[in-house]
C-alpha cells in the first residue's frame, strides 16, 4: 500500500515507525528535538517521545557522538544526526576510532547498533565548508557499513534496517533530495541493506551510481535512449559493502561500464568500483572503466562554478556516449 | 573502616604491583608486545575507587587499565593472556593492552585515544538516566585528558543533563612526558569541574583509605539524585609513560619523594630505572609495606604472618597467570573475522 511522500517525510516515518516499535530507540543531535530537525526528519517526535528519547544536543559533535557509542554499548539504539556531513569531522574519532572498532576490539563482546545520520553533497551555494562529500573517508574504515538512498522508499527501508541492524551504520542522505517525492510502501519488506538496485534495464552499457547522482544518471540514460543507446543503471544503494554480484552480471551483459559520482575523482568509489569490477571483468570488458566524478578543487561558493564543479546530466549523456563508441571501434578492430 | 575491606584493599594493591612488575618483565622477555603503560604508583587510586563500587556499576578506562580490570575481578590469567595477545585474553587477543574489555563485569573498555572515554563513559550514563535504573558509571581519565575537547563536551553534557557518572581524573602530573604546570593553565583539575556545575573535589591519591572513601560517598551522592561528580587524586607513576618511555625528563628527587610517599614504597627499592625481579620483589617483605600495611598492623586489622601470607598468594596468582597466558593458543585469523562480524547475524553480505 504505497503512499506519495517527500524524501524527509520518509525518514521521519522511518523514525517514528522505530521509536514507536522499540523503546531503546533514541535519537540525539544539533536541533532534532523542539526544532524538529533542520531537514524536518525528526519532526513531531520530541512531543511524542519527550526529552529522554529525542535530545536536543550542545554542538559537540565528537561529543554526543560519542554519548551515542556509549549508550549502543548498553543495548540503546541511538540514531545520531550530525547536521551536515561537514560537521562530520568533528566526530571522526568516536566513529573510526569508537563505534568501528569496539566490536572487534574487545572480541566480539559488544553490539554496536549506532546510526549516524549525516545530511551531505553539494546543495547550493553553501561554500567550501557545507558543500562536500565526504564518503571516500568513510569506506576505507573497516568496521562500518555505508547507506546511500536516493529515493524516499529507499530512504525509508534503509532508515529502518539501520536501526534494527547491530552494526554501526553511515546513512547518507543527500540535501538535495530531502523534498523530492516518490512512492512509499511502508508495509512492503525491502531488500538488504546493501543490495544494488537496477533502475533501468539496458543493453549497451552500465551506469553506476548512487544517491543524487543515481537519479541523474538515469535521467541521462532516458536521454541516452533518444539516440538508440540502451544504458543500464545501477543505483548501488550501499558503498559498504558493495554489491560487486549485481555489478558483475551487469558487465556480462553490457561490457562497458560508467562509474558516475559527486565525490571527487581521486580515490573515491569510482576508484574503487572501476579497481574491483575490473579484477573481476577483465575480459568481459570491450573498454577500459571510465569514472566521471567531482573536480579535486573545494566546492566553489559561485553558482555557475558550482555546477560545473561536479557531474550534470549532459555530462554524463556525453561520457556515455564516448564509451559506448570506444567500445564499438575496439570490436571494430 | 572494615577489617575486611583494608585487606581487600591491600590484596588488590599487591596484585597490581606484582602483576604490572611481571608484564615488565615478560615485555623485556619478548612475551609482550607493542605498547605497554603500566600502574606502580597509582595502585592506591583503582583500588580504592573500584572496591567502592557495585555489581551493577560501569566502569570506563583508558590505556592504563590492566590494573583496573584486576580490581574489578577479572582473573589475572585473562588479563595476562590478552597482554600476551593470545586467545584466552580478556578481548581474545583483539585488543590488546590498551583495549581491555569484560562484558560480564561491566568493564566497558579501555581506550587509547586521549579523552576519548569520557563521551562514551556519559553515553553509558545517558542509558541508565533514560531507563531510570540505580546504576553509576565510573570514568577513568587522566590529567592529559583534561585538555581534550572530548572530555569537556563530556563534562559538559553529564552536568547538563544530571547523568548518574563519576569522573575520576587519576592526576599523575605528566601529560606523557610534560608536567602539569606546562600543559594546564589550571593545574588543580578538580576546580575545572565548576565549570560545568559539576561538584568536585580532590583527594591524596598515595592513600587509598582516603580514595575509598571519597568515592563511597561520591557514589552515594550520584545515587541520591545528585548527578555527577568529579574526584581528582593526586598521584604519580614510578615508571615512563609506557615501556618506550624511561622518564628521564623527570627530576629524581621528585621521584624519590613520591616515592617516600608510596603505600607500598619499597617494593621499588631502586630509584634507577631498572625492574625489579619477583626474588626482589618477595625479599622487599615486611620493610615494604608502607601506609598501609602500617596502618593495618597497628590498627590490630591484620597479623604481619597474614600480610606475609597475602603476598604469597598474589605471587602465586602471578604466576598463575603468566603460565596460563603462556598456555593459552594464539587466536586465528578465524576469530578475528568473527569479532568483526559479531553482529551481522548469519546476514551474508557480498
Amino acid at each position: 500500500m504505497a503512499q506519495e511522500m517527500l524524501y524527509w517525510q520518509a525518514l521521519n516515518r522511518a523514525m517514528d515507525l522505530e521509536m514507536e516499535e522499540d523503546p531503546s530507540v533514541i535519537t540525539l543531535g544539533e536541533d532534532v528535538g523542539l526544532y524538529g530537525g533542520s531537514y524536518r526528519v525528526t519532526e513531531g517526535l520530541y512531543a511524542k517521545y519527550g526529552e529522554w528519547r529525542v535530545r536536543d544536543t550542545p554542538i559537540s559533535e565528537g561529543g554526543f557522538t560519542g554519548l551515542g557509542v556509549g549508550a549502543a554499548l548498553v543495548g540503546m539504539r541511538p540514531v545520531v544526526e550530525i547536521m551536515t556531513i561537514n560537521f562530520v569531522l568533528l566526530a571522526l574519532d568516536s566513529i573510526v576510532n569508537g563505534a568501528a572498532k569496539i566490536t572487534f576490539m574487545s572480541g566480539g563482546q559488544f553490539p554496536m547498533p549506532l546510526v549516524v545520520r549525516v545530511p551531505g553533497g553539494v546543495a547550493r551555494q553553501l561554500g567550501a565548508q557545507h558543500a562536500q562529500r565526504l564518503e571516500q573517508m568513510f569506506m576505507n574504515v573497516p568496521g562500518l557499513r555505508i547507506a546511500v538512498p536516493s529515493t524516499p522508499q529507499d530512504a525509508y527501508w534503509q532508515l529502518r534496517q539501520a536501526i534494527a541492524s547491530d552494526e554501526p551504520i553511515i546513512l547518507l542522505e543527500h540535501e538535495l533530495l530531502y523534498f523530492t517525492k516518490g512512492q512509499v510502501d511502508i508495509v512492503a519488506e525491502g531488500p538488504p541493506m546493501h543490495r544494488a538496485a537496477i533502475r533501468r534495464e539496458g543493453r549497451d552499457l552500465t551506469i553506476i551510481s548512487y544517491s543524487r547522482h543515481a537519479l541523474l544518471a538515469e535521467q541521462a540514460a532516458n536521454e541516452l535512449a533518444k539516440e538508440n543507446i540502451e544504458a543500464e543503471v545501477i543505483d548501488l544503494r550501499s558503498l559498504k559493502p558493495i554489491d560487486w554480484d549485481t555489478c558483475a552480471k551487469s558487465v556480462e551483459k553490457t561490457h562497458r561500464v560508467l562509474v558516475v559520482e559527486e565525490d571527487c575523482r581521486f580515490a573515491g568509489t569510482g576508484a574503487e568500483v572501476a579497481a574491483t569490477l575490473t579484477e573481476r571483468c577483465f575480459y568481459s570488458l570491450d573498454a577500459p572503466i571510465q569514472r566521471l566524478a567531482g573536480l579535486d578543487i573545494p566546492t566553489p561558493f559561485n553558482g555557475t562554478l558550482e555546477a560545473a564543479t561536479i557531474p550534470q546530466i549532459p555530462d554524463i549523456v556525453a561520457a556515455a556516449r564516448e564509451l559506448h563508441r570506444a567500445g564499438q571501434e575496439t570490436k571494430a578492430a | 573502616m572494615e577489617r575486611e575491606t583494608l585487606h581487600r584493599l591491600l590484596h588488590d594493591m599487591l596484585l597490581a604491583r606484582v602483576f604490572e612488575e611481571r608484564a615488565a618483565e615478560e615485555y623485556t622477555k619478548g612475551n609482550i608486545v607493542g605498547f605497554l603503560h603500566l600502574y606502580p604508583g597509582e595502585e592506591a587510586v583503582g583500588a580504592g575507587v573500584i572496591n567502592a563500587t557495585g555489581p551493577s556499576d560501569y566502569i570506563v578506562s583508558n590505556y592504563r587499565e590492566h590494573a583496573h580490570a584486576l580490581m574489578r575481578g577479572v582473573p589475572a590469567g585473562k588479563v595476562m593472556a590478552e597482554l600476551f595477545g593470545k586467545a584466552d585474553g580478556m578481548s581474545g587477543g583483539m585488543g590488546g593492552s590498551m583495549h581491555m574489555f569484560d562484558r560480564e563485569r561491566r568493564f566497558m573498555g579501555g581506550y587509547a585515544i586521549v579523552g576519548e572515554g569520557c563521551p562514551i563513559g556519559v553515553g553509558i550514563a545517558y542509558a541508565i538516566a533514560a531507563r531510570n535504573l540505580p546504576e553509576t558509571v565510573i570514568c577513568f581519565f587522566g590529567d592529559g585528558a583534561m585538555n581534550q575537547g572530548a572530555a569537556h563536551e563530556a563534562l559538559n553534557m553529564a552536568g547538563l543533563w544530571h547523568l548518574p557518572i563519576l569522573f575520576v581524573c587519576e592526576n599523575n602530573h605528566y601529560a606523557i612526558g610534560t608536567e602539569v604546570h606546562r600543559h594546564s593553565a589550571v593545574p588543580e583539575m578538580y576546580k575545572r569541574a565548576a565549570g560545568y556545575n559539576i561538584p568536585a573535589e580532590r583527594v591524596d591519591g598515595m592513600d587509598v583509605i582516603k580514595v575509598y572513601d571519597a568515592t563511597r560517598h561520591a557514589l552515594g551522592r550520584i545515587r541520591r539524585g545528585g548527578g555527577p561528580q568529579f574526584l581528582e587524586c593526586e598521584t604519580y607513576r614510578y615508571r615512563g609513560h609506557s615501556m618506550a618511555d624511561p622518564g628521564t625528563y623527570r627530576p629524581a628527587v621528585e621521584l624519590k619523594a613520591y616515592q617516600a610517599h608510596d603505600p607500598l614504597s619499597a617494593a621499588i627499592r631502586d630509584l634507577e630505572f631498572r625492574y625489579p625481579s619477583a626474588d626482589e620483589l618477595t625479599a622487599a617483605g615486611p620493610d615494604g609495606i608502607a601506609k598501609l600495611m602500617q596502618h593495618m598492623v597497628d590498627a590490630g586489622h591484620a597479623r604481619e604472618a597474614e600480610v606475609e601470607a597475602m603476598k604469597k598468594d598474589v605471587q602465586k596468582t602471578v604466576d598463575e597467570a603468566v603460565k596460563y597466558a603462556l598456555d593459552s593458543p594464539q587466536p586465528t585469523m578465524d576469530a578475528a573475522w568473527r569479532a568483526l562480524r559479531r553482529n551481522q547475524q548469519h546476514e551474508i553480505l557480498m
